[in-house]
């Protein structure tokens, strides 16, 4: 049989969202890969300089309709790094919560559509069950399940409500009880699964960072990256918590990515809990931000994807000169056709599913 | 041990009949006076040879399409029902009072919140009504004979399967073998279905059956042969006679019933087991239709009621597997009869094979259930490699040992 290329996309089971695969297959072998982007192109960066500072935080929380609140914080804090002006204490903790609530989210999300994937549907129903749980948080917390508009320039929308803490610590414990006991069972205690996700997709960390790949992804390669922990944003510094690493050494395959978000779930909820024990109780959460702004202003964070980075101009106007966003998942689809070369078709699914891909903010 | 609903299927129904044909005869006859060429008609309805022939499109009838879709319903609802509820959700719930009319909707009372029996006869409603897309550079002819093929020839199986010792169509000296055949037959009807559509998916898919199916077949077949090395005999009836007994090992009577499970079968009965889920096209082994990388691998192209039968016959084959299954090595319809009721002078037994056979078929199909819902799919040449590395050579182990205890006795 010739060699000859299959369309993954734009309209296929594989794609969580809208893009095109393009993979090129001997028999079962790919021996040629070829992402195509942009089908979900909005112009952010053009539509933000005529928008209010304040404004674009509704836009941002659409870059990544399931990770919300890191992408709007990225660009706070970087309008906030322009204008020179600092959260309170007690709105940096909040913001530190919804943080790693949203990330929580966003990794259940890919853990549900990841079953799936590998043809385990179980997989996807448990993982939205969980992420309702993080969902109600969410919207308890900002009014809404999806795109929140909750960051602030200079804080947060609204202090949290009344027992959130309670509320907050309950739905952690019940979380992290079927994160031990259940999720094991039908995921890397399963052998079909391992057999599935070990050993293919290798990318080898001289790769990752030569083609920009970060965040878990970069992780799994065994190399340790977390901004969080290197460049601490908001009071990260004070929290202890360990970023998660591929520790058994080798090339990062599907089941280190696997494996590095897992645990991350695991890490955020401890993040959570100890930054509800070290928030002020009380205290201002939003500082008023200056309407116009001159200056340059950068912020990188790290998303649920990988580094979130946001450049913002202010030219003395009300509204950003120039607006330049780095998307994660954007450099990491430079690098999927090392990842898929030399694979069979059915790992295609298997490795880029373990990479996570968002549509909305890769195509911005 | 114990006795079938109806003694011997093809005897009752061909009472009935001839009472039936009796009863029109007595009127053709009335009716032959003023107009006298009916009396040849008569004569002709009252011969055997026509009564045998009607009984025998009746008994079709009543096996294939009754006893085959009531049990083809059920298993589906069976395995929607049950994954549901491993999903923590309650799943299908239409039911008769969903209806969208007067006895059935009525007015403070939910339209979801049933069993569920029917949602499947509403998908198919639904599907009936679709349109039926050919695609355009598709090979036409091919295209729709191959649903044809794929469900005749899975039908072909319950011309020949058992449902107790009396229930069945057709009892041949080599029924195992006659079902065996036709389930083989299916890959064929697949890899026509995945060339003749003209879709890329369709014929990776095409040949990801082809090649699994083929290497699964010949696993199941050296299973089936280290049994017969037992057995003697390729009868499902008789098979079925042979393990209703109780079990005797080493000089003792055990308490457990002869089924060649317990015993030298036990590898042949594992790798006859995981043959089949690879024949049923189930997760882990369903690959030729692994939505996720091929959209629906085979099937894509199909849409309105051949996806319906395409779609459906998988269950069908399901059906038969676990029959299959059961009567190989779990005793098939053997089982305890409590008491018998005297209806008419006729003894009706309690619990009737049949019951025992269908207990076997669900439990079973239960179990394939549960396993295929929490387990990923494997990659198709992980697959192969289980098959001719793994399960090959194993059952080639399984005719030694069979052979080895028919030896020494």
């Amino acid at each position: 049989m010739p060699e000859f290329w299959i369309n993954m996309g734009p309209q296929h089971p594989m794609t969580h969202g809208l893009w095109n695969m393009k993979v090129k297959v001997d028999g079962e072998t790919i021996t040629d890969a070829k992402p195509e982007i942009g089908y979900l192109h909005r112009g952010y960066e053009k539509i933000m300089e005529v928008r209010e500072f304040q404004k674009n935080v509704v836009l941002t929380d659409r870059l990544c309709y399931v990770s919300s609140i890191t992408w709007s914080h990225a660009y706070c804090l970087a309008v906030e790094k322009m204008m020179g002006i600092e959260t309170p204490e007690r709105g940096q903790w909040i913001r530190v919560i919804s943080l790693e609530l949203q990330r929580i989210a966003s990794h259940l999300m890919w853990l549900a559509s990841y079953g799936p994937d590998l043809g385990l549907l179980t997989g996807l129903l448990w993982c939205l069950r969980e992420r309702e749980l993080f969902l109600d948080l969410i919207q308890l917390m900002s009014g809404a399940r999806m795109n929140q508009n909750y960051p602030r320039v200079g804080g947060v929308r609204n202090d949290l409500p009344e027992n959130f803490e309670a509320m907050c610590k309950r739905s952690i414990e019940h979380f992290l009880e079927k994160l031990e006991n259940e999720y094991p069972k039908i995921f890397h205690e399963s052998k079909v699964f391992r057999m599935r996700t070990e050993g293919v997709g290798t990318l080898s960390a001289v790769d990752a960072i030569n083609w920009g790949v970060t965040g878990p992804n970069l992780r799994a390669c065994g190399v340790n990256v977390d901004l969080r922990r290197l460049d601490p944003y908001e009071t990260y510094e004070e929290i202890d918590f360990e970023p998660q690493i591929w520790q058994d050494g080798g090339v990062g395959d599907s089941y280190a990515r696997f494996v590095v978000r897992f645990n991350e779930l695991r890490e955020s909820c401890n993040i959570i809990r100890q930054a509800l024990e070290k928030m002020p109780k009380t205290g201002p959460y939003r500082v008023k931000p200056p309407r116009r702004a001159e200056g340059e202003g950068y912020a990188k964070t790290e998303d649920s994807r990988g580094e979130a980075l946001f450049y913002v101009i202010g030219d003395g106007d009300d509204r950003p000169y120039r607006v330049k966003i780095r998307s994660p998942v954007f450099c990491t689809m430079a690098a999927t056709p090392i990842l898929l070369r030399g694979n069979k078709l059915a790992d295609v699914v298997s490795i880029l599913g373990s990479v996570d891909v968002c549509v909305g903010e890769m195509d911005k | 041990m114990s006795a079938p609903l109806i003694p011997n299927l093809f005897a009752v129904c061909k009472v009935l009949v001839a009472a039936i044909i009796g009863i029109v005869q007595s009127i053709i006859y009335a009716l032959s006076g003023p107009i006298p060429p009916l009396r040849g008609l008569g004569d002709w309805l009252g011969l055997d040879a026509v009564i045998t022939v009607v009984t025998y499109l009746i008994v079709v009838t009543i096996v294939v399409l009754w006893v085959t879709v009531l049990n083809l319903f059920t298993v589906m609802w069976v395995e929607r029902k049950l994954y549901s509820r491993l999903q923590d959700r309650y799943g299908i719930m239409i039911s008769i009072w969903s209806l969208p009319f007067w006895p059935f909707n009525r007015v403070h009372r939910p339209t979801h919140k049933g069993l569920g029996y029917l949602q499947n006869l509403a998908d198919g409603v639904k599907l009936i009504q679709k349109e039926n897309i050919t695609p355009r550079n598709a090979d036409s002819a091919m295209f729709h004979i191959s649903p044809v093929l794929i469900a005749s020839s899975t039908l072909m199986v319950f011309a020949v399967l058992p449902w107790s010792s009396g229930f069945y169509v057709a009892n041949l000296d080599l029924g195992i073998l006659f079902i065996l055949a036709a389930f083989s037959l299916a890959p064929l009807g697949i890899l026509i279905a995945g060339y003749a559509a003209n879709n890329k998916y369709t014929l990776v898919g095409g040949f990801r059956a082809a090649a699994m199916l083929l290497s699964y077949s010949i696993p199941m077949v050296l299973a089936v042969i280290a049994l017969v090395v037992f057995t003697g005999t390729l009868d499902p009836v008789k098979i079925v006679q042979q393990q209703d007994r109780p079990l005797v090992a080493f000089g003792t009577t055990l308490p457990l019933p002869a089924w060649y499970v317990f015993g030298p079968q036990f590898l042949g009965f594992l790798i006859f087991s995981v043959a089949m889920i690879a024949e049923m096209e189930r997760v882990p082994f369903d690959i030729p239709e692994a939505e996720a990388e091929l959209v629906e691998g085979w099937t894509t192209e199909y849409s309105g009621m051949r996806f319906g039968i395409v779609f459906a016959f998988k269950w069908l084959r399901m059906l038969a597997a676990c029959a299959l299954i059961s009567i190989l090595y779990l005793g098939g319809w053997s089982g305890p009869v409590f008491t018998t009721l005297s209806v008419g002078g006729i003894p009706v037994p309690i619990v009737p094979e049949e019951i025992w056979f269908l207990l076997r078929i669900y439990f079973l199909a239960a179990f394939f259930v549960v396993l295929s819902w929490s387990v990923p799919r494997v990659r198709i040449d992980q697959i192969l490699n289980i098959g001719w590395k793994r399960l090959i050579p194993y059952s080639l182990l399984a005719i030694l040992v069979a052979a080895g205890f028919r030896v020494l006795g």
